[in-house]
């Protein structure tokens, strides 16, 4: 109840002072503060207040450790994406260099993400300092590093339960999570293209069937629809770990690939029916010609950007199977186990900040990548869409 | 002309249809179990003898055709089955708690899931219907681009991430509201309101952004269109031209997001059980999913998507009853 009435006080404090702002703004005969809403000097209010409060919780708040480590973590990342923007204007080939030059700080932002989990998950067993099964003595190190509270050196990021470097874990977590969630993605595509691409040139029976198997499928709830498969696997699985793994590959890609059918089933309807579909089956191409070397190229804008974004969905939904246990399996290190292996560390945060910070940063690490990829793709739809507004 | 009644019938006879195939995709991944219930109950346990009885028990020895109408059948009258976990559990300790079977144990859980989504949908659909008018009257300000880059971010992390972030600031260094859910039959509205507003907030979050981004698209997608530029050179206010012009007409695409959403809800309720040991539906899943309760996962699969298929079922009459053009398929 308390906390409502600050809250309603703030806003009638903000609205004040907005009035005031504009009232002294237009004593000074700008046309700017003349047309200004109430609601805009508001808004400039709000910002100055955020502000405001923002300075005063990094520099005079001994306390606020998160929320200087996230305002640190904001503005280097801003400051590496601006360079590495300037980088691209200046670097490579002529077109990649026109296209950074129009490119918005969050896609630069985005792709040199992408870049980085692409060599951290190709050179992680060349970058982790140790390897990511191997057990030492030393356990429940603390991070740190500090060898009086409890730390070691060679361990930056402390050790877990059973003492396995969490450093390396986190960089072979990289390619474990990324690296499947990719082969899920490319297997869903390569499923749902061809037979999306398929029922658009074949029509008739293939494509009334396949479309309403898929109606059917789309109908459950697809986290639901996986963990009821996984149930299945796990029973085929046995004790064989590494199979299940396989296993939920392929379900995940099946249950994605009715989204990529979908959607290569409209782009592809929508080409077919052009004229020179209709000029090459009168030349009598065969049926691959069509699909690889004409509807193919045409689909391939709306199909990449499908891409990203199912790489994202496949990524979520094999992050949260780990988080729930029936996912990735141990030994391989992987995001969503190490966040709720470690989920209890939080309840230290008054203690031992770092601590607390470590199922923190293994779930950032795939909140970072998906945001990054979204960036991205919302990037390249508005550039192939044209839209301004 | 096509009355409404006969479309919402039409609607519902293929919600219904698709509910029976669904059912029956359920019952066959089901059996695709290797060697079957009675092997899956016994576990490593398992004589031929004992297999054999429960094979007979739960009428395992009749064909699947038969097996999946009886199933069917008593799950429309509410007979779910019975939980193996809890059959094994009255086993072991000789007592008859009562609930055995699949039904009773799901009822109260389920009423707790609809009483989490109740509560974010009562916070996340007002929120994000402002945020969404004031993005598109303030489009391309600062507040938009802000407002874009949160959402974006929200919708693309994992629940569980934005979860313990709120459990770090709001449970752990600043101690407003618990980080576990427990809650019993006999609280308060109030008690419970105050441990399911963690997991309801972080649902919020996840809604919030997408409901908001949708609501924004619709309401600029009709501002080009000429009977809003009449209505900005009859001199209007931007708020009463958005508001009053607009929005009622982009309300199809808006209702349609929110029952989306809302069956997001119902699924995705999943994890943030699990963070904040909510004890709903969803937990109850993943439980039974890793110990392979079958007819418990069965029951709730059921459950899960019969909520799916409704919600998207009144999102279509709705967006149909409010906008008149849908009545005309071409």
């Amino acid at each position: 109840m308390t906390m409502l009435v600050w809250i309603v006080g703030c806003v009638a404090a903000l609205i004040g002072a907005g009035w005031v702002f504009r009232f002294i703004g237009r004593l000074t005969g700008g046309t700017v503060f003349r047309d200004m809403e109430i609601a805009t000097a508001f808004g400039y209010m709000l910002a100055l207040a955020s502000v405001g409060l923002g300075v005063w919780l990094f520099f005079f708040v001994e306390a606020a450790v998160f929320f200087r480590w996230a305002v640190q973590g904001f503005i280097g990342f801003a400051i590496a994406a601006f360079l590495f923007r300037l980088l691209g204007r200046h670097l490579g080939p002529n077109s990649t260099r026109r296209l950074f030059r129009q490119m918005p700080l969050t896609a630069s932002f985005g792709i040199m993400i992408v870049l980085i989990y692409a060599i951290l998950a190709i050179f992680a067993g060349a970058i982790a300092p140790h390897g990511q099964e191997e057990v030492f003595a030393q356990v429940n190190l603390l991070p740190g590093g500090n060898v009086a509270m409890g730390g070691d050196p060679a361990f930056p990021l402390g050790t877990d339960q059973i003492g396995r470097d969490l450093l390396s874990r986190l960089i072979y977590g990289a390619q474990n999570t990324v690296g499947i969630a990719f082969a899920t993605t490319v297997i869903a595509f390569l499923l749902g293209g061809t037979l999306g691409f398929l029922a658009a040139t074949l029509g008739g029976w293939l494509d009334q069937l396949l479309s309403r198997m898929v109606d059917v499928l789309m109908a459950i709830p697809s986290l639901i629809f996986a963990l009821l498969l996984m149930t299945i696997a796990s029973a085929w699985a046995g004790s064989q770990q590494q199979l299940l793994t396989v296993y939920m590959i392929l379900i995940i890609a099946v249950i994605d690939s009715t989204r990529v059918y979908r959607l290569a089933r409209a782009v592809g309807g929508n080409i077919v029916v052009m004229d020179y579909i209709e000029a090459a089956k009168l030349r009598g191409e065969g049926l691959l010609y069509l699909i690889f070397k004409e509807i193919l190229p045409n689909a391939m804008a709306p199909l990449l950007a499908e891409f990203g974004l199912r790489f994202c969905f496949v990524f979520l939904t094999i992050a949260s199977l780990s988080f729930l246990g029936v996912g990735i399996q141990p030994p391989l290190a992987d995001w969503g186990t190490m966040v709720r292996d470690l989920s209890q560390f939080i309840n230290f945060a008054a203690f031992s900040p770092l601590t607390a910070a470590l199922p923190l940063m293994a779930a950032g690490a795939i909140a970072l990548l998906t945001v990054a990829v979204n960036f991205v793709v919302d990037w390249m739809l508005q550039k192939s869409s044209g839209l301004k507004e | 002309m096509v009355s409404v009644t006969r479309i919402v019938l039409q609607r519902l006879v293929l919600g219904l249809l698709t509910l029976f195939v669904v059912s029956i995709v359920i019952f066959i991944a089901v059996n695709m179990l290797p060697g079957d219930f009675a092997q899956a109950i016994l576990g490593q346990g398992a004589t031929p003898e004992a297999v054999e009885a429960i094979r007979r028990d739960l009428g395992l020895d009749q064909p699947p055709v038969i097996r999946y109408f009886q199933w069917l059948g008593r799950a429309l009258q509410g007979d779910l089955g019975s939980s193996f976990a809890q059959a094994n559990f009255a086993n072991f300790t000789g007592t008859e708690s009562g609930a055995t079977t699949v039904a009773a144990q799901i009822a109260p859980r389920f009423a707790n899931t609809m009483f989490l989504a109740g509560v974010t949908a009562a916070i996340a659909v007002p929120v994000s219907l402002v945020l969404g008018i004031l993005a598109a009257l303030y489009r391309n300000s600062a507040f938009d681009r802000v407002a874009n880059i949160f959402t974006l971010s929200s919708i693309s992390s994992p629940e569980f991430f934005l979860a313990y972030v709120l459990i770090l600031f709001l449970a752990v260094l600043n101690p407003l509201l618990p980080s576990l859910s427990n809650i019993y039959s006999d609280m308060t509205l109030g008690q419970r309101v105050e441990r399911t507003l963690l997991p309801a907030l972080t649902l919020t979050l996840v809604v919030t952004a997408h409901m908001m981004r949708m609501t924004r698209a619709a309401i600029i997608n009709l501002l080009a269109s000429p009977y809003i530029e009449m209505a900005r050179l009859k001199g209007l206010s931007p708020l009463r031209v958005i508001v009053h012009h607009a929005l009622p007409n982009a309300l199809a695409p808006i209702i349609n997001v929110i029952a989306l959403n809302l069956a997001y809800l119902i699924t995705g309720v999943v994890v943030v059980e699990v963070v904040f040991v909510y004890p709903g539906i969803g937990q109850l899943f993943v439980d039974a999913v890793k110990i392979r309760d079958i007819p418990m996962v069965q029951a709730c699969c059921l459950i899960f998507a019969a909520a799916y298929i409704l919600l998207n079922f009144s999102a279509d009459i709705l967006s149909i009853l409010s906008n008149p053009r849908l009545r005309h398929p071409k």
